[in-house]
């Protein structure tokens, strides 16, 4: 497998690039708005994928398949670990909520205000999952593309 | 109401063309297309976090999938490549 012709390498170039900034948009604003940590996961590992159908053999070199497991479990690691962190009240505590630290401005009375400094652990998470998600749908698309050998 | 008719007949004139054409490429960007309208239905309904996963995951990995899987057999459904 060589890789797609000429017209489909340009337009992912012009593609991917965007996609990418839209999944992290997704990601940041998932206590905000609609979205959050799988769908924008989801996005940035369409993203991905394009570049691997399309670039089929630079991208097999530089996206490893132990680097995105690597980065799969460090994500489910943090996001158990942030929510062994709030046991001083109970599991899944947020303990970052109207606290003034990152993320921990208190929300104001009345309709959604946009503020994205808010929430307290629940942006953190979103992180977290976004992470997972898109490093395990990648795996997916990456097997899938290392199966059955290079026989075309 | 006029737009829900519209997605919903878009939804099924797109699968029927996806079964019909014999050229595999065409009937996996039949298939995406069928994606997109439903997650444009998803949206209509006032899903908007559904519609978000579908257009990225019905729209765009499966049929990276797809592609990767035509690429690597036959490209016409009669096996004649």
């Amino acid at each position: 497998m060589n890789g797609s012709s000429v017209i489909v390498k340009v337009v992912s170039l012009a593609i991917i690039l965007p996609a990418l900034t839209f999944g992290l948009y997704i990601i940041a604003h998932g206590h905000l708005t609609p979205g959050g940590g799988f769908q924008g996961g989801a996005i940035i590992a369409s993203a991905l994928a394009i570049f691997l159908v399309a670039f089929a053999k630079q991208a097999s070199k530089t996206l490893r398949k132990n680097l995105l497991s690597a980065l799969e479990c460090l994500a489910l690691l943090g996001f158990i670990g942030l929510s062994f962190l709030g046991l001083g009240k109970s599991f899944f505590f947020n303990f970052l909520a109207n606290s003034g630290l990152i993320f921990g401005q208190a929300v104001p009375f009345g309709p959604n205000p946009g503020f994205i400094n808010t929430a307290g652990v629940i942006p953190l998470m979103n992180f977290f999952v976004g992470l997972e998600v898109s490093c395990a749908l990648t795996i997916i698309v990456l097997t899938m593309l290392k199966a059955g050998g290079d026989k075309k | 109401m006029i737009l829900h008719i519209i997605a919903l007949a878009a939804i099924i004139a797109t699968a029927v063309l996806a079964i019909e054409f014999k050229d595999l490429l065409i009937s996996t960007a039949m298939l995406a297309a069928m994606s997109l309208m439903l997650s444009l239905e998803f949206y209509l309904l006032q899903a908007p976090d559904v519609a978000i996963t579908e257009a990225a995951v019905g729209a765009c990995l499966s049929t990276a999938i797809f592609i990767i899987a035509i690429k690597k057999t036959a490209r016409y459904e009669n096996g004649a490549c």
